[in-house]
């Protein structure tokens, strides 16, 4: 068995096991693992298989257009896309300050986008695995799973979603692929019947977000040696923090600690965020391997997201959002917790948040009044930085006098965790898999610790690729529409 | 419009995204309370909301996203193989999409912008493992490859249209999306 599990020694005559696709998470993505006549476990990846070309084919559009079109790297979380090209973008035509109507909106748009997404997450994707158990009913282990054993806990998870999703509508103009965002700031008010509209859903909001974070925390101390000890992998921590350290979603400056939490640097502006932050490139999957610069590939990497950004802020602004986080704080004795699982009740905490942020911000009437956009002198590079429902998402664009873009450079926010996905999946396939016949329910475990992080894997694969093969397209018929050659690069 | 009479057998239903982003599918989920109705009429089979890696025999399968690499292409060809009724949903399934802006561009050019010259990239090299399924150098439509039943437009296509597909389907009628159903954005 080689110490990390990234690569096998001698992969020749090794059994190839491939968990494909992957479950229960958005986008494509598949684990390989290579395992002896013992079953013993030589190498374990998981590979990003697809790419869709956004990088590249953002150059030469106008900037403009940009907030709308790389919203479809992703269809769970597009604003958080929209927003941070806006962001990026607002430097390009000098609006250095956002009107308060701007920032309102934006800010309301994406706190209905954290709180949709996570709920999404939760009681659409992961929670049969915390409610059934990883190795439980394959046939029972989804959505239609938990309507049939716990209805109100489903309908809860339902109506969460369409809470959030309807903060999107009324303000980008629909509740997937909107635009509300333009460069300098927005295009729409929101208006005072609509904000009554959610006002009057927000008791019930808040309490279920509440009784989320209760049922997540109790499912975890329930189990509390299993889910602690269940894929940990110690790494440093990213986020966005906002001023006085609180959590911060929207707008802020980057903070990382290492695994025991000691601060690595604070404070750093997000333009400057290449000084620090490098992106390797593996031959094995089409998503590159960030980390901090200063430490390098080996001791460098990090998680981004929700663990991340409970454990890096020093509080949280709302109150009963701050309560459940110094409640997860004691519960790990304050120190720092690297349970996968542990992402599940952080990301509750953040819904429970997002639903009291949105409540103080529906009492704003600069939502409904005021200047939409402002400019000033025009740049020719931004940097646009947001903490996303996955994690902190970074879009750099250059822009040129004609208005075109000639840069672009995404380090989406699954991207950030792609290392420590594959190391929490290499110590659970040590510690579950090892030496064991590979059951679809224990296959499931390694799953179980790629969805704690919530991957988008549709989000990471806006590059580009080729491979040195020829591949023929046939119609339905079987008559060649298309031939694909391509030389080694 | 209302859910129709419960079927003696519930319909099998598979659903996957090919070269998408997933966003038909959060549309799909936008019913909101309405799946509730839609899981007393159909069962899912493979699909992202269940762990089923293969598709077995359907009624009906719903296809997001276009075709990027051969993997799409296999899985394209599992679920026409497998459902009786195949629908292409959303702009990528019918026209490549977004992804399709890339068809313009020279791929080998592409993969050196991403993987080469990135600028915050290290230890440049292009990924060439085998495991990683071969990309095409066009992205097509879905009927470019096989016989396709019935195309549901958008991006993506509303909820409300996903509800009449499916209702209509359900009940044995052709769908009638009519304009306001039918719109891209």
């Amino acid at each position: 068995m080689t110490p990390t599990l990234e690569t096998a020694a001698k992969p020749e005559g090794l059994r190839r096991i491939a968990i494909d696709p992957l479950s229960r998470v958005e986008g494509h993505g598949k684990v390989t693992i290579l395992l002896d006549d013992q079953q013993r476990v030589h190498q374990v990846r998981l590979h990003i298989v697809e790419f869709r070309g956004f990088e590249r084919f953002i150059q030469g559009r106008p900037y403009w257009e940009v907030p709308v079109m790389v919203q479809r790297l992703c269809g769970i979380c597009p604003v958080s896309h929209h927003l941070a090209a806006a962001k990026a973008l607002d430097l390009v035509v000098g609006a250095r300050q956002l009107t308060p109507t701007a920032d309102r909106v934006r800010r309301l748009m994406h706190y209905g986008q954290i709180l949709q997404s996570h709920a999404l997450h939760f009681f659409h994707l992961a929670s049969p695995d915390l409610l059934f158990g990883f190795g439980s009913d394959p046939s029972k282990r989804n959505v239609v799973g938990v309507v049939a054993a716990q209805p109100e806990l489903a309908r809860q998870g339902v109506l969460l979603r369409k809470f959030g999703q309807e903060v999107i509508r009324v303000t980008a103009g629909k509740r997937v692929h909107g635009t509300g965002a333009v460069p300098g700031g927005v295009n729409k008010h929101v208006t005072r019947a609509e904000r009554d509209a959610l006002k009057s859903a927000l008791p019930q909001v808040l309490e279920w977000a509440r009784s989320g974070v209760q049922l997540v925390s109790r499912l975890h101390l329930a189990n509390r040696q299993r889910f602690d000890a269940f894929g940990a992998a110690p790494s440093n921590l990213l986020s966005l923090v906002g001023e006085n350290g609180a959590l911060e979603l929207y707008d802020g400056t980057l903070r990382a600690r290492d695994a025991d939490g000691k601060i690595l640097f604070d404070g750093l502006d997000c333009q400057q965020y290449r000084s620090r932050i490098e992106e390797e490139v593996k031959s094995w999957s089409y998503m590159k391997f960030p980390y901090l610069a200063a430490l390098g590939p080996q001791a460098g990497w990090y998680k981004v997201g929700p663990l991340a950004r409970v454990q890096n802020c020093d509080g949280i602004s709302t109150p009963m959002a701050e309560d459940e986080r110094v409640a997860f704080r004691k519960a790990f004795d304050g120190a720092i917790t690297h349970a996968p699982l542990a992402y599940h009740w952080a990301r509750l905490i953040e819904l429970l948040h997002a639903a009291e942020l949105i409540a103080r911000l529906l009492d704003d009437d600069a939502l409904s009044e005021g200047a939409l956009t402002s400019s000033g002198p025009r740049r020719g590079e931004g940097v646009g930085v947001i903490e996303a429902p996955r994690g902190t998402l970074i879009h750099h664009y250059r822009v040129a006098p004609d208005d075109l873009v000639t840069m672009c450079n995404l380090i989406v926010s699954t991207t950030h965790n792609n290392t420590a996905m594959n190391e929490v999946i290499r110590e659970v396939a040590r510690t579950e898999l090892d030496g064991r016949e590979p059951t679809e329910g224990l296959l499931n475990h390694v799953e179980v610790a790629i969805r704690a992080f919530d991957p988008c894997l549709s989000c990471a694969t806006h590059a580009l690729g080729q491979m040195p093969l020829v591949i023929d397209v046939l119609d339905s018929q079987g008559a060649l529409v298309h031939r694909l050659k391509r030389d080694p690069p | 419009m209302t859910a129709p009479a419960k079927p003696a057998k519930k319909l099998k239903v598979a659903t996957a995204s090919l070269a998408g982003c997933f966003g038909c599918h959060m549309s799909l989920l936008d019913i909101d309370e309405r799946l509730f109705d839609l899981l007393e009429l159909v069962e899912l089979d493979r699909s992202p909301l269940t762990d089923i890696k293969k598709c077995g025999p359907c009624d009906l399968g719903l296809i997001e996203g276009g075709l990027c690499n051969a993997e799409n292409v296999h899985v394209l060809r599992e679920f026409r193989k497998q459902c009786k009724t195949l629908v292409a949903v959303g702009a990528c399934a019918i026209t490549g999409g977004l992804p399709a802006q890339r068809n313009s561009l020279d791929v080998r050019e592409c993969l050196q912008t991403v993987y080469l010259t990135g600028p915050s990239t290290t230890h440049a090299r292009i990924p060439n493992d085998p495991e990683l399924p071969l990309p095409l150098d066009q992205v097509h439509p879905l009927h470019d490859v096989v016989r396709i039943d019935y195309f549901l437009p958008g991006c993506p296509p509303s909820a409300d249209a996903f509800w009449e597909l499916l209702t209509a389907l359900i009940a044995g009628r052709t769908p009638a999306l009519g304009h306001e159903l039918m719109r891209y954005d």
